[in-house]
């Protein structure tokens, strides 16, 4: 039954993605893998739309996934399945607030998960570059060596990273302007050559 | 107005707010929670926040659990919760079924295509602000990069390694007391 394994699935993302929204991105990966609900491609538009629409990032992509699966009521599943084990732990952490942050073993714990946690959202942004900076596909098929990059792409990501990371007066605007210029670049020069 | 209601819709704008995750919540929290209805103080706040960050799951839906909770029990943290994310429901599957609709038109493929480029940068920089947070010693730099070099070339799944990162976490520093 589709909307249990939403709900269980989404559960299991909440349960262990770890550091925010974006700690959910690895977990969707995984589950396209598995399930074949989604493609990679599809999965990155995914994460545009949540970064640039109201609400929390994680919330968004639960929402879109789940109706992308399996319409309204599979958004509603997908998405209760992911706050589920928030309510769950943050009630039992109330209960013993006073000695949670101080507990021996939580802080040690947390002190290896959250490296972790970096690394596999890390992991999941190469998985973004390879399929929206290269043309896997054209090298594969013996497009020589210059086929494999995307020149346009990579051109506008390099200008995205030095806006957001150089430029003082554009490095605290909201990644949605960068969001909606980059749809603005894509369609102006035909990024997808539709 | 009920005091349900009123933390549903109270969290429900906070839900609207939030425009680009977890992080650009606060600053809506200290208004909307602290200032305006006088449920938590900013200390408070701040305690539910960063427990909120470090814990799994999404940050704005921990915090409103936390928050719903002190007002009015479990009762409060389950209609906060619902109404931070009933926004996103209603926001995002109206947005998905237009993009589902239009997804073969050349206009939007082209403007996803550029929107992919602008995805990795976002999230490259997200890595390097938790970077900061996360690595701090070599142990956690040497957890990073196996993490890292494993999940980029197997297929296991990110729960196994989050479990084997505690499990790890915590021998280690049981180790480091020990001498």
């Amino acid at each position: 039954m589709i909307y249990l394994r939403l709900f269980f699935e989404f559960f299991k993302t909440g349960l262990f993605a770890v550091g925010g929204g974006m700690a959910t991105i690895p977990f969707l990966y995984d589950l396209s893998d598995k399930t074949g609900w989604f493609t990679y491609d599809k999965l990155a538009d995914m994460i545009a739309v949540s970064e640039s629409t109201p609400g929390p990032i994680g919330v968004n992509m639960a929402t879109f996934v789940g109706f992308t699966t399996a319409g309204i009521p599979g958004a509603i599943c997908a998405t209760l399945g992911l706050i589920t084990p928030s309510v769950i732990i943050i009630l039992i952490i109330a209960r013993f607030l006073a000695n949670f942050n101080d507990n021996k073993y939580v802080k040690s714990a947390f002190y290896t998960i959250r490296p972790a946690s970096t690394a596999l959202i890390a992991a999941a942004g190469v998985l973004v570059l390879k399929i929206s900076l290269l043309n896997v596909d054209t090298f594969q098929q013996g497009g020589g060596i210059l086929s494999l990059f995307d020149f346009k792409a990579i051109i506008l990501a390099v200008i995205v990273y030095v806006l957001t990371n150089f430029v003082k007066p554009l490095k605290k605007l909201h990644p949605v302007v960068f969001i909606a210029l980059s749809a603005v670049a894509g369609i102006v020069f035909k990024f997808a050559g539709a | 107005m009920n005091i349900y209601l009123d933390l549903f819709l109270s969290f429900a704008k906070v839900g609207v707010l939030t425009f680009g995750g977890g992080y650009a919540m606060l600053p809506i929290l200290q208004r909307e929670v602290a200032e305006n209805k006088k449920w938590a103080t900013e200390e408070e706040l701040m305690d539910y926040y960063a427990i909120g960050q470090c814990t799994p799951g999404v940050i704005a839906v921990n915090t409103a659990t936390f928050i719903g909770r002190k007002v009015k029990g479990l009762a409060g943290s389950i209609l906060s919760t619902l109404g931070v994310v009933f926004p996103s429901l209603v926001i995002i599957i109206a947005i998905a079924a237009f993009v589902n609709n239009f997804a073969d038109s050349p206009i939007v493929q082209n403007a996803f295509a550029g929107i992919r480029a602008c995805v990795c940068v976002l999230i490259l920089n997200a890595v390097v602000k938790l970077w900061k947070k996360a690595i701090v010693d070599k142990p956690t730099l040497l957890i990073f990069a196996i993490v890292f070099i494993l999940s980029v070339f197997t297929n296991l799944s990110p729960v196994v390694y989050v479990i084997l990162a505690a499990v790890a976490g915590i021998i280690l520093k049981s180790l480091e007391a020990k001498k």
